[in-house]
């Protein structure tokens, strides 16, 4: 019993260590492990590959783009039994996306999401809630603002930065 | 899952496709502006906000064909149906007008979602439970985004005050059928599915209130209620858009691309 429990896991790391090399579509710096998406991995004896993934955005168009590259690779790696599995609930939140990730983002020239999104007062609850604090990922500064809260993809809003004006993307907290 | 257990499986069918056809139809008319839009970001946002009610058009009619089970999928249900099979509010399908008539639509309609699908989030139908929360989130953003305009167009110049106020006062003719509810309803009501769609009104209009008085406009009064469109009597403009809507699958039956 105990040993099959190893070997699962040793076979469900493998995956994962995979997901590692799946790139978002969108947001190419971040991997599809990074960003969360994937929410369980399981792997027969036999080697079939059961995943359950979540979409980031109703209307993301990134969605099909993402279960193919994960196809890709993974039948790459040998894995020619795939099942993707769509899982609603619970909703995604950028709350799963991985410290890593967030540093990656960040290194990219996108914010990351502040704060968390299950915490109250994160500014997207409420009409009236004031928009977070979010620092400049090129110099630090903390003297930015939003230009807009939609941008290039779904996920992201548009700000700028007052002390070295660039303008950058920041990933919504949702 | 619980599904069409204490609910015969054509009323949750249509109750589904009254959801996704609003969704829907607002977020073709919101696509109307992409590349027309006043300023390159509220394009952008427009076409932001009609890709996530597309997307939840999508889940919603996906589940209907489930619930439904005879063979229909999303694009059986958006392209294969005729003007009165559809089922969206009459709002949802006016025009687009000047950019203060298209966010007062979205205005009214985005407060109506926030309420509907935070009590859809506790359906006793899990699959719509998984939608409603999934969607929740993205309203919540399209609220704060056409909250925000209302605001700044109201309490903004004499031309944007005066232009917003007129968008308001011929919506909201349209503002009672949200709440309207008929027999269908009421099954929905009794199965725990989803919400007596009058008891979202106080939370709607004090949402609205508080913006109209912070947007410093006047709230409309109006003794001639206009309602319809879940039962499939349509303004004359649902036809138009699905010649547009439809064009390809219609002149092309079963294309792909
Ligand atoms: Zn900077």
């Amino acid at each position: 019993m105990t040993v099959v429990a190893l070997d699962d896991k040793r076979r469900e790391a493998a995956i994962w260590d995979l997901l590692e090399e799946v790139p978002d579509p969108e947001v190419p710096a971040l991997s599809i492990r990074d960003l969360g998406v994937v929410r369980d991995v399981r792997v027969a004896e036999n080697g079939a590959v059961r995943l359950a993934v979540t979409p980031t955005y109703s209307g993301c168009p990134a969605t099909a783009a993402i279960n193919l590259s994960i196809r890709d690779r993974l039948l790459r790696a040998g894995y020619d039994n795939v099942a993707i599995d769509t899982v609603l609930a619970p909703a995604w939140t950028t709350d799963w996306i991985s410290d890593e990730g967030k540093r990656k983002l960040r290194d990219y020239g996108i914010a990351p999401p502040v704060g968390k999104a299950a915490d109250e007062g994160a500014g997207r609850g409420t009409l009236f809630g004031a928009d977070p604090d979010v620092p400049c990922p090129h110099c630090g500064s903390a003297a930015t603002e939003k230009v807009s809260e939609f941008g290039s993809t779904a996920c992201k809003a548009q700000y700028r930065c007052m002390d070295c004006l660039e303008p950058f993307e920041y990933f919504k907290c949702i | 899952m619980t599904t069409a257990t204490d609910i015969d499986r054509k009323s949750l069918t249509e109750y589904l496709l009254r959801l996704g056809d609003t969704s829907l139809i607002l977020g073709h008319r919101l696509s109307e502006w992409c590349g027309h839009g006043p300023v390159l970001e509220e394009d952008i946002a427009m076409s932001n906000i009609a890709l996530d009610l597309i997307g939840q058009a999508r889940l919603l009619y996906t589940y209907a064909g489930t619930v439904e089970g005879e063979g229909r999928d999303e694009d059986d249900f958006a392209f294969k149906r005729d003007v009165t099979d559809w089922k969206n509010l009459l709002l949802a399908e006016q025009p687009n007008g000047d950019f203060a008539a298209t966010m007062v639509r979205q205005f009214l309609i985005d407060c109506f979602n926030v309420e509907l699908y935070t009590s859809l989030s506790k359906s006793t139908d899990t699959e719509l439970a998984a939608i409603a929360a999934k969607s929740l989130k993205e309203v919540t953003y399209h609220r704060r985004h056409s909250g925000e305009w209302i605001i700044r167009m109201g309490d903004g110049t004499d031309e944007s005050h005066r232009r917003v106020q007129r968008a308001l006062d011929d919506h909201w003719i349209f503002v009672d059928e949200l709440f309207e509810t008929d027999a269908l309803d009421a099954a929905i009501v009794a199965a725990g599915i989803g919400p007596d769609l009058k008891s979202l009104r106080p939370a709607w209009d004090s949402m609205v209130d508080r913006v109209l008085a912070e947007a410093t406009l006047t709230r409309p009064q109006t003794d001639f209620p206009r309602s319809g469109g879940r039962t499939g009597s349509h303004s004359e403009y649902l036809g138009f858009i699905l010649s547009d809507l439809q064009f390809m699958q219609r002149a092309y039956p079963g294309m792909e691309w």
